[in-house]
């Protein structure tokens, strides 16, 4: 236990230093489960489970969309550049390019939400909450990659102070917070995540455009193991446009995505898009894991997929236009509809709280969505918006659950 | 046409047969006997015919298959062997176990006095008809004293020979409800009967709609209830034939359902009583859960619960013609060289009961269970309605990335561990720790999956902690004590403390009248 030893031989004091005891108390608890016991009145004995186990197994379940995501940016980009377009060639070009685009998202979201996270603990009083821990790895996964880290700053900022520490902290959100980021930007600095220009990274001006990573550090290494480089200069292929296959469905229907994207590159994922949500395959390995594991709610995400199917068929019956038309379950293809069920409309904050609400909530998430997808012109993808919507009606479904109980009780005697 | 006439035919049919069933049910419910948990329908209730099969021995009675729950498999189950010489030379009441007593009840002993076991020791100030009684005969040895002067705890030195106080005459066959009240209010078994919503002593005035007895005890390292009654037959039976007189309602008794083998006969061939029988999970044994399913308390109703302890002295007041507590007590959990059960008195000293029987660890001595009990030490004593020490180790260690890859096995009814779902039935050495800190409210539906009960605990402790009266009468407030809430306690994510929010809540309640 010498380790243990040296930790609380550094310990600040919590009266001279709050900050810093918060700081403190939050990489120590995370280092070492507490010696807390059971007061004396009450359970004795506590189940294994804790937050930190729940949130960070969440975490556990998007590992596989990281990987992916990461290697999907650089692969987009040499798609878009007409070099290397096989899979696995310059595979060594593509994991460097994906990192140096998603790292950054990455320490920006955490510096910047943490830092506020422990801040208002510190001024609170209390040990840190481990909410931030599953927001901070949900929003790099879905923005675009090329998105400005100021922006990125500023929009988590905006969620973790307006939507959470508002309310109260971990908990008491009524929005979900990394959606709430994302809708910042969305209405704040729509060019940047709007639009066929944005998921494919560094081709803005229709040429590769290169930093210093790549042409110093990473171009001078392969070079000395007499690997292939990054070629800045290289301009896009003709064909390129970048959309997204939504942007082509809303375009010229399920012909015109097809034209462009196959539906297996639209199942595994090769294709432009927000980092995280493109491969399917990589989704349902976490939707398994949050599942099997009984952390997320299958309630929600069952009835979000019979929303969604149900509102497409309607669709397909109605048939005004080529999006319309668009087979029912393609719609699942497309788009980023599994990340957002899984990942977003199950945080168990911000849903409805009851197993009957989350039957309605998850319905009506799927229902909107297909809405705002479809028949909306001015927004390629609903979900973002669909469940935040239903986050703020999620209080009101349950205060309808809660009043039928009520009433059956009163019924009762 | 034939086929026309056939689907005519048919359709008819139909109708006559939902129109019967209607009816059927219509009429059950009007004389009450839907109440009772049979299915009165013609059809066949749909859940029944994917449940399991209804154990043999359980015949016509009402079946109740519980699926929520949780039974935490738990190191340090009693051997099913009684000790039967008596345990135990110091015994105490404790003013401070009876919910919503005066702090300082009026004494009618002093230190020093000799009293024999159903001598009167105090009464409580607010309800003077109550009286507290001797559990033994003896030497009053001290009288402790709390904070603000209030009476903490009685002591009574044991004597070898038991001696009891001669009781007062009661004609059984030809006495009123009102004489057989005041004969038990001057016995002191009054104080054995609890009354629901709050846990309290019942008012002598007060009429319940139905009394519930539960025969077992679901909890982990619960002792086994068949072995309190071996060779006290006679008593229960009188036990309950007396609770009969006490109520124009129901004596039910809720009988164990959930292994292969048939409760002790004393339970399961019970007169004039309604027998219930529930198989499943903890809490199935709780006597909170068993009225939610077949009686459920409304606003303003009042329902008397008492242990098979307390029933077997009301029936030994006739039977033995004497107040007398002997009761079989477990000795449970993990840091009991050999956990079982002993014989002693109501209120035993539990240094008494566990002499030489601990290992040399750590250890935190409780009276109860685990998940509902009270932490003593050796010269604590067992509280009015205990009839269990549990041993657990205490927990006061760190445990280096334990969220994510504890040092050993913990109890959890979380998926998260795979070893816990693969191995289910290993019996897992438990301690104190809390294995994690307290946090705000953020899972939710898990408390629902353990409480078989139609309650949102979650929502209901809102209530509380947001003081909405009516919000916390609605969402059922009423039909929880603390131990039906236990497994919600043990299984939250954000460690909050469940059964001490909804003693609050009961509290405000009881106290706004």
């Amino acid at each position: 236990m010498a380790l243990i030893d040296f930790f609380k031989k550094i310990e600040p004091d919590k009266k001279k230093s709050p900050f810093l005891h918060t700081l403190y108390d939050g990489f120590f608890t995370f280092a070492y489960t507490p010696d807390t016991v059971t007061s004396g009145k009450g359970v004795h004995i506590r189940d294994g489970m804790d937050l930190k186990r729940t949130m960070v197994f969440v975490v556990l379940a998007m590992q596989f969309c990281y990987l992916f995501g990461t290697f999907n940016i650089g692969h987009q980009h040499f798609v878009a550049l007409g070099q290397h377009t096989g899979l696995l060639e310059g595979f060594h070009l593509k994991l460097v390019h994906g990192l140096i685009k998603l790292l950054p998202i990455f320490v920006v979201t955490h510096v910047v939400g943490l830092g506020i996270e422990f801040w208002y603990a510190a001024r609170k009083g209390h040990a840190i909450e481990e909410g931030f821990l599953v927001s901070g790895a949900l929003i790099p996964l879905i923005m675009p990659p090329d998105l400005p880290l100021w922006i990125l700053a500023i929009s988590v900022a905006f969620a973790v102070i307006v939507g959470k520490e508002a309310f109260g902290g971990t908990g008491m959100n009524i929005l979900n917070i990394a959606l709430l980021c994302r809708v910042f930007v969305f209405f704040a600095y729509p060019t940047e995540i709007s639009g066929d220009q944005v998921w494919v990274s560094a081709v803005a001006d229709g040429v590769a455009n290169y930093g210093w990573w790549h042409t110093t550090v990473f171009n001078g290494f392969f070079e000395s193991i007499g690997w292939s480089t990054f070629q800045p200069g290289s301009p896009v292929v003709d064909a390129f446009t970048g959309a997204t296959p939504l942007g082509l469905a809303a375009a010229g229907g399920w012909e015109a995505v097809t034209d462009v994207y196959t539906t297996s590159q639209m199942w595994w994922g090769t294709i432009p898009g927000s980092i995280g949500e493109s491969s399917k395959p990589l989704i349902l390995v976490g939707v398994f894991i949050l599942l099997s594991t009984g952390i997320a709610s299958w309630r929600i995400m069952v009835s979000m997929f019979i929303g969604g199917a149900v509102m497409a068929m309607l669709l397909n019956i109605w048939g005004a236009n080529p999006f319309m038309e668009v087979p029912w379950y393609y719609q699942f293809y497309m788009g980023s509809f599994l990340f957002a069920m899984a990942f977003m409309a199950t945080d168990p904050v911000t849903a409805a709280s009851t197993n009957r609400g989350k039957w309605v909530y998850g319905f009506f998430i799927g229902f909107v969505g297909m809405i705002i997808r479809v028949l909306n012109p001015a927004y390629p993808e609903g979900w973002m918006l669909a469940i935040l919507f239903m986050n703020v009606f999620a209080p009101l479904i349950d205060h309808y659950v809660l009043q039928a109980n009520i009433s059956k009780r009163l019924k009762r005697a | 046409m034939i086929t026309l006439a056939l689907v005519a035919a048919l359709f008819l049919l139909g109708v006559i047969l939902q129109v019967a069933d209607n009816m059927l049910r219509i009429e059950a419910k009007e004389t009450g006997a839907d109440k009772t948990g049979v299915n009165y329908s013609i059809f066949p209730n749909f859940g029944d015919m994917f449940s399991p099969k209804t154990p043999p021995f359980v015949g016509n009675a009402p079946y109740f298959h519980l699926k929520r729950g949780f039974d935490i498999p738990v190191e340090g189950v009693p051997h099913s062997e009684v000790e039967e010489a008596p345990r135990g030379n110091t015994f105490a009441i404790q003013p401070p176990n009876f919910i919503g007593m005066s702090p300082i009840p009026k004494m009618e002993v002093a230190v020093g006095d000799e009293v024999k076991a159903g001598d009167h020791l105090f009464f409580d100030k607010k309800r003077p008809a109550i009286h507290y009684v001797a559990p033994v005969s003896g030497e009053v040895i001290s009288i402790d004293r709390g904070a603000k002067r209030s009476i903490a705890r009685v002591d009574i030195l044991a004597d070898k020979e038991q001696k009891h106080r001669e009781l007062p005459s009661f004609d059984e066959a030809e006495g009123s409800r009102e004489d057989l009240v005041n004969f038990l209010l001057d016995t002191g078994a009054w104080t054995l009967i609890r009354q629901r919503p709050f846990d309290v002593v019942p008012e002598p005035t007060d009429q319940p709609k139905a009394i519930f007895v539960s025969t077992f005890d679901s909890a982990p390292l619960a002792p086994n209830l068949n072995l309190a009654v071996r060779g006290q037959e006679a008593a229960f039976q009188k036990g309950l034939d007396i609770l009969n007189k006490l109520t124009e309602g129901t004596v039910h008794l809720g009988l164990d359902a959930r292994g292969d083998e048939m409760p002790a006969a004393v339970y399961s061939e019970a007169q004039n009583v309604q027998l219930n029988w529930f198989n499943g999970p903890h809490p199935s044994g709780n006597v909170g859960v068993q009225i939610h399913h077949v009686d459920p308390i409304n606003a303003g109703e009042k329902v008397w619960t008492l242990s098979v302890h307390d029933v077997l002295v009301i029936g030994r007041l006739f039977t033995e013609g004497r107040y007398n507590t002997s009761r079989v007590v477990a000795l449970s959990g993990s840091e009991f060289k050999a956990p079982r059960y002993v014989r002693t008195y109501q209120g035993a000293k539990i240094g008494d009961l566990v002499k030489e029987e601990l290992t040399d660890t750590k250890i935190r001595l409780i009276s109860g269970d685990l998940l509902s009990g009270v932490q003593k030490n050796e010269e604590a004593f067992l509280d009015f309605y205990d009839d269990q020490v549990t041993s657990v180790e205490e927990g006061d260690h760190y445990d280096m990335f334990g969220w994510l890859v504890p040092s050993g096995i913990r109890p959890s009814v979380s998926r998260t561990y795979a070893t816990n779902v693969i191995f289910s039935d290993t019996k897992i050495k438990v301690d104190t720790n809390t294995h994690g800190e307290k946090r705000a409210f953020v899972v939710t539906g898990q408390y629902e999956e353990v409480l078989p009960m139609d309650i949102y605990p979650q929502h209901l402790m809102k209530a509380i902690m947001a003081n909405d009266f009516e919000r916390m009468e609605g969402l059922g407030l009423y039909e929880l004590t603390e131990e039906d809430l236990a497994l919600c306690e043990f299984a939250c994510t954000s460690k909050q403390p469940l059964q001490a929010i909804l003693r609050e809540g009961l509290e405000e309640m009881r106290l706004q009248g």
